[in-house]
């Protein structure tokens, strides 16, 4: 039996659709503008070199840009591995021991995925200001050996952020697993490590996957953790687009931010598959 | 001294329970499993079997007392480092590999070349008669089989003793008897000490060289299939393993293994035991219903009146449901050799029960 639609209902899912998609058709439209504003759009770019890929092909030459590409990557490559391992670890420690203050730090580690991103980046900064101040005074380091802030702060600020995501994919998949196979793997003569890398890893690995893949996209888009932990020469894609953005936006940064989107999207979508696959 | 397969030595195992308290899940057991024998351990859930169990394949460790394979103590030893192989009740095969993977696990582990792992994969799965689907995923195959590549996968290491967690508990009626044979015939082969948990006392009964029946983490009696039927040394191990009318009553006195026992109603019941008994003291009179008869017969050392309440045919045999002159209600069960298998007895008939003395047992709870 088919239920009279209320026009009122497909009406507020259309501006939904439009609402969340227009700017990101316009953006993408936009990459491929012949102006060099982002006001109007002027017909297709077909210039030298590349043609409608102008502006894909110019974001190349663009060295600040492609350093904070290069620093995008690097962050949200290491945190992701960390985070993974760490994440990976936690959900299994939860899943298997009873320890005293499991439901305690139990809640303490999803904490960052509810709390504001600012008072997180707050609290981070003002950390890694107090520790270094103090390493660098009361081991008198010379100016070129003192810690600042920096990549190395990024990744860690990243690892934090990330690691609760992690726990919370793989815990997923770990409900309802089957501890009787590592219990028929220990069994068969394998000790706890080959028991893990035998029987655990390859079945909870999807979940793992997943996890990691949403760590890493959390990564490349960070903004706000980023900016109150990042120093001189760790500039991340979406800080340097902010900067560029006060000043003058041109269909290069909607080159940049296509490219990103598709990047995000295969992501999110492989992240998805692995989960729907484990599930 | 005689060494044997599996010994459990005064065994407890205690637990912390879910919401603090202690579960005492096994206590003080001991048991002496030889060389070769199809054991089984028989209980209702929860009586400690599989835990007993999983202490000898080194899941879990005992609270107190040890566990002795081949007189060896176990001590801390891990499940890895047992010489034993477990089938789990849910087959845990590792749904990531396949059949021929999955049976080669153990090989692997103990690093047999793969050439030889090959050629012995061939061979166990040809014992399971499950021939060339070493290519196969655990998922793609019937619970029955799975049931067979989780056996090869354990006797392919040659354990000293295989552990069977009931392992046809998930399987269907018809196939669980076909499995049953199947087991006995594996066990015959390969002369492997078999430990068999199970809650089916008929499955008990019919495979196990000897049964051990437990209940609330206790061991109540041990023996060959037919010691435990014939001669249940409590009420319980009576009561669980296959069918029987308890009669309540006090001993009125004891001659060596005869006891004459007074029942409700002021019925006398003549019956035999093996422990020594005081007068007045509050015993049940066990008799299977197979043992008691309608038909009279000479020198039956028990005859009571009764009136039959409910009669139900089953084929090769008729259950009369009799409601003694003393108020027990027992039932009785008579073969149908008579060639219309007409009934003995019809409901609300006055009819005779007669039963001997020996199949009768006193028993204290």
């Amino acid at each position: 039996m088919t239920k009279k639609r209320s026009p009122w209902l497909i009406i507020a899912a259309l501006a939904v659709y439009f609402f969340l998609y227009a700017p990101i058709v316009v953006l993408v439209v936009f990459a491929f503008n012949s102006s060099r504003t982002n006001v109007v759009f002027e017909g297709v770019v077909n210039r030298e070199p590349c043609g409608p890929f102008y502006w894909f092909c110019a974001l190349a030459g663009n060295r600040e840009l492609m350093s904070a590409a290069q620093n995008t990557l690097t962050i949200a490559l290491t945190s992701t591995f960390f985070s993974t391992i760490i994440g990976t670890m936690a959900a299994l420690a939860l899943q298997r021991y009873s320890f005293p203050g499991k439901t305690f730090s139990e809640a303490l580690l999803y904490i960052p995925i509810v709390i504001p991103e600012i008072v997180m980046g707050i609290g981070i900064l003002v950390l890694f200001s107090t520790l270094f101040r103090f390493i660098n005074t009361t081991f008198s380091l010379p100016p070129d050996a003192r810690l600042t802030m920096g990549l190395g702060t990024v990744i860690i600020s990243h690892i934090v952020f990330s690691v609760p995501f992690v726990t919370l994919v793989v815990r997923a998949r770990l409900h309802g697993f089957d501890k009787s196979v590592e219990e028929a793997a220990q069994d068969l003569y394998a000790d706890e490590w080959r028991t893990f890398w035998r029987v655990t890893l390859p079945l909870i690995a999807p979940g793992v996957l997943a996890g990691a893949l949403l760590a890493f996209t959390l990564s490349l888009d960070d903004f706000v953790i980023t900016f109150f932990t990042t120093g001189p020469g760790a500039t991340t894609l979406p800080i340097y687009v902010y900067g560029l953005l006060r000043r003058i936006t041109t269909p290069e940064l909607n080159a940049l931010s296509t490219i990103w989107i598709a990047l995000v999207l295969v992501a999110l979508l492989i992240a998805q598959r692995l989960e729907r696959r484990a599930g | 001294m005689p060494e044997y397969a599996v010994e459990l030595r005064d065994v407890s195992k205690r637990f912390p329970g879910p919401s603090g308290e202690i579960v005492n899940a096994v206590k003080n057991v001991s048991l002496q499993i030889r060389d070769g024998e199809f054991f089984s351990l028989l209980g209702p859930s929860g009586c400690g079997k599989t835990t007993s169990l999983r202490m000898i394949a080194g899941f879990e460790l005992p609270t107190e007392g040890e566990v002795y394979i081949h007189g060896r103590p176990m001590g801390q030893t891990p499940p890895y480092r047992r010489p034993v192989n477990t089938v789990f009740q849910n087959y845990a095969l590792f749904p990531h590999m396949t059949i021929g993977e999955n049976v080669a696990f153990g090989l692997e582990m103990k690093g047999v070349p793969k050439a030889e792992r090959e050629k012995r994969v061939k061979e166990a799965l040809e014992m399971v008669r499950l021939p060339g689907f070493e290519k196969r995923r655990p998922r793609q195959m019937s619970g029955g089989q799975q049931q067979r590549v989780a056996l090869a996968r354990a006797l392919i290491n040659h354990p000293e003793v295989l552990l069977l967690d009931e392992p046809l508990g998930a399987l269907d009626l018809k196939l669980r008897k076909e499995m049953q044979l199947e087991l006995k015939r594996l066990q015959r082969e390969v002369g492997i000490t078999f430990i068999y948990v199970t809650h089916d006392q008929e499955e008990a009964l019919t495979m196990s060289d000897r049964i051990a029946v437990m209940s609330g983490g206790r061991v109540l009696q041990v023996g060959p299939a037919h010691e435990i039927y014939e001669k249940p040394n409590c009420k319980f191990v009576a009561d669980f393993i296959g069918e029987t009318n308890l009669l309540e009553g006090k001993v009125i006195h004891q001659h060596g293994r005869q006891v004459e026992v007074l029942l409700a109603g002021g019925l006398t019941a003549h019956a035999e035991s093996d422990q020594s008994l005081v007068s007045g003291q509050q015993v049940f009179v066990a008799i299977r219903p197979e043992k008691m008869a309608l038909r009279p017969y000479d020198g039956a050392h028990n005859v009571y009146v009764g009136r039959v309440e409910e009669v139900v045919y089953i084929g090769t045999d008729t259950h009369y449901t009799v409601r003694l002159a003393g108020g027990q209600r027992v039932r009785v069960r008579e073969q149908n050799d008579d060639p219309f298998s007409r009934p003995l007895a019809n409901s609300g008939d006055e009819v005779r029960v007669y039963f001997d003395q020996t199949p009768a047992r006193v028993l204290t709870e």
